[in-house]
């Protein structure tokens, strides 16, 4: 079994970043004097945090441990998870969705959705939406605390109520202000851990041409270093088992855009930011970073899959894929950086967490509890609200950890249907923001149907009436059909149904001008500097990825 | 737009209490310059057991070195341009240009 072997130093460095992030938490409750200042920190924050969080908030387990686990899988196709899939939806948020989401003055979500449609839209997205946070919340306190019990040794037990509790107080106490601090720490200290692990992780196997030529003989074959060759349709050799069609379609398109542009744990940073060009900046800056994160994932996971015998096989007692970034830095890091790498991992935990957290506290208490249960109190009442809901939401976190041990496989099977539910939502508000004929029940069915569908694709997958060349493709098909069947239910009702009435489309879709006479449109606002101007931020982050897919094609 | 929905009354004054209260940078430089020290001392009392065990690289000098980089990068920042005087600039900036 794993273990790393720590030293007093590396406990030290550890205990250290927990000091700060409680002081974060300490100081910033000072700081929250209303509800707006505890769920939404005060919208008042400049576009490098907003953007570095916003990277940050999904900088958590799936990314570090699952992409790495991906590359050895997967080879370096795995980039089309940033650059197909990640990049282009930042851009197209960053350029064409946050304008509206700002200009709205929504404080979530789910709550365009109100606007735009009907109550029962949005409380059918707020409700499926707090049940997936608190639930994949308790998910990631289960793989925190798997990880405390293999690296470390501490039981299960303690390690999912040590790190409940870390995230209890300086959310309970900060809100989303700490979160989003805690966040920009967190994407500092998981790349001073990963980045000299990547560097030295090359250097073991003897330099790039190396690891290329071991890949090129490993199990993944020459394929395994290229992204886009043997994806041609009918003709799958690529180990990541897609065409081409279904990597653009499904995941560049429809799996990607439903996360990047409507998960409200990533909006929320971006709603945080101080005026409307910081809040389109946000997904741009973080666009950068993200562009180079698969060099800190799957390269490790290259070299583990080619270093560690028998990586992979665990049937046949091997380390699973998953184990790939610990087992390299048990192995390649010496005492001092790495308790910075072991830092690092649980701050990004802990963060995807408090990502969850933080964003649920937000939907219930502005979502359900203020629109619908208790209407109308002063707001010091919804700023304990949101304290309550924060406490609560992380108690049933660690009932769905613990529940998580007894059943491991029913996690494993929650966390993949909700992916389903981004797809649809995107459809929903892609409809929404740019055809006025969309009714508020066109809406309605459009999402439930839309949920419905690829709900379906999922089970027919695993009942074996649909075959498909990998999990990877299940997923992009299950997307597919959440999107289209979205659309066309969306489109049926909606010419159905009597067009809605103007003054619910005012200000909130393109071309219908709004009470204060401005006319929501993609139109960029004027930057004094260069730097500044999204679509030139937008236009080189694209350019970059372009660049890079064509050398790693 | 129902009567009840007013989310304009929920948006927070443009001052924000968090923003000023304390400059995340000076956090930032303080805990990657705390990190860096410790590296860098640790890295020069390195053994060869050590440079072996990462391949033969100087693995915690260097990252030390970095992060002492990155640290003094933020506390320069932080200091050259606080907090207050970066909101100036901008709000000239929205002065300066046509309303969007």
């Amino acid at each position: 079994m794993l273990r790393l072997d720590l030293g007093w130093l590396d406990y030290t460095l550890l205990a250290v970043y927990f000091v700060v992030v409680l002081g974060i938490g300490v100081v910033a409750r000072r700081a929250v004097g209303t509800s707006a200042d505890f769920l939404l920190a005060g919208r008042s924050l400049p576009a490098w945090v907003t953007g570095l969080a916003f990277v940050a908030a999904n900088l958590g387990a799936t990314e570090i441990i699952g992409m790495a686990a991906n590359g050895a899988q997967y080879g370096v196709a795995t980039v089309h998870y940033y650059w197909i899939g990640a990049i282009p939806a930042m851009v197209f948020l960053g350029i064409v969705m946050m304008p509206f989401y700002y200009r709205s003055k929504v404080r979530s979500v789910p709550e365009f959705l109100k606007l735009r449609y009907n109550n029962q839209t949005h409380v059918l997205n707020a409700v499926v939406f707090a049940v997936a946070s608190v639930l994949i919340a308790g998910v990631n306190l289960y793989a925190l605390a798997i990880v405390l019990q293999a690296l470390l040794g501490w039981p299960l037990w303690a390690g999912i109520l040590a790190s409940a509790a870390v995230v209890l107080i300086y959310i309970g106490a900060g809100g989303l202000g700490s979160a989003i601090y805690g966040e920009v720490l967190q994407f500092f200290i998981i790349l001073a851990g990963l980045i000299p692990l990547a560097i030295v992780a090359v250097r073991s196997v003897g330099g790039f041409g190396e690891l290329g030529r071991r890949v090129e003989a490993s199990a993944l074959g020459p394929n395994g270093l290229h992204a886009w060759s043997g994806t041609g349709v009918g003709d799958v050799s690529n180990p990541i088992g897609a065409n081409w069609i279904g990597i653009v379609l499904g995941l560049g398109f429809v799996l990607s855009f439903g996360y990047w542009t409507t998960n409200f744990a990533e909006i929320q940073r971006a709603l945080s930011a101080k005026d409307r060009s910081a809040s389109q900046r946000t997904p741009l800056i973080a666009a950068f970073p993200k562009i180079f994160i698969p060099a800190v994932t799957i390269i490790p996971g290259l070299v583990a899959l080619v270093a560690i015998p028998n990586f992979g096989n665990d049937d046949t007692g091997g380390l699973e894929y998953n184990d790939a970034i610990p087992a390299l830095m048990g192995q390649l890091l010496p005492q001092g950086v790495l308790g910075v790498a072991v830092t690092g991992l649980f701050a990004s935990f802990m963060a995807g967490v408090a990502a969850n957290v933080s964003s649920l506290n937000t939907v219930v208490t502005y979502d359900l509890v203020q629109p619908y249960l208790a209407r109308g109190r002063s707001d010091a009442y919804y700023l304990r609200m949101g304290r309550v809901v924060t406490a609560g939401g992380v108690l049933i976190a660690v009932g769905t950890a613990f529940l998580a041990a007894g059943f491991n496989n029913i996690m494993t099977y929650l966390q993949s249907l909700f992916g389903i539910f981004n797809a649809p939502i995107f459809a929903t508000f892609i409809l929404g923001m740019f055809w006025k004929r969309t009714t508020g029940w066109g809406g309605f069915w459009g999402l439930l149907s839309g949920v419905v569908a690829g709900t379906a694709v999922f089970v027919l997958s695993k009942a074996g009436v649909l075959t498909f060349g990998s999990d990877i493709e299940v997923t992009f098909y299950q997307a597919g059909a959440a999107f289209f069947v979205d659309v066309i239910v969306t489109v049926l009702v909606s010419l159905f149904g009597r067009a809605p009435a103007r003054e619910r489309l005012a200000g909130i879709v393109y071309g219908v001008a709004g009470a204060d006479g401005v006319v929501p449109t993609i139109k960029q606002p004027r930057e004094a500097v260069w730097w500044r101007r999204p679509i030139l931020l937008g236009g080189l982050a694209l350019a970059l990825t372009v660049v890079l897919n064509i050398l790693f094609a | 737009m129902t009567a009840d929905h007013t989310p304009a009354e929920n948006t927070p004054a443009v001052t924000s209490r968090m923003a000023r209260l304390f400059d995340v940078r000076y956090v930032i430089g303080g805990l990657l310059g705390l990190y860096g020290v410790v590296l860098v001392i640790v890295g020069l009392t390195d053994g060869p057991e050590q440079y072996a065990q990462a391949a033969g690289f100087a693995v915690n000098l260097w990252t030390g070195v970095a992060l002492v980089v990155v640290a003094v990068a933020f506390l320069l920042w932080a200091s050259l341009r606080p907090l207050g005087i970066e909101v100036d600039a901008e709000a000239e900036d929205l002065a300066a240009g046509p309303p969007t």
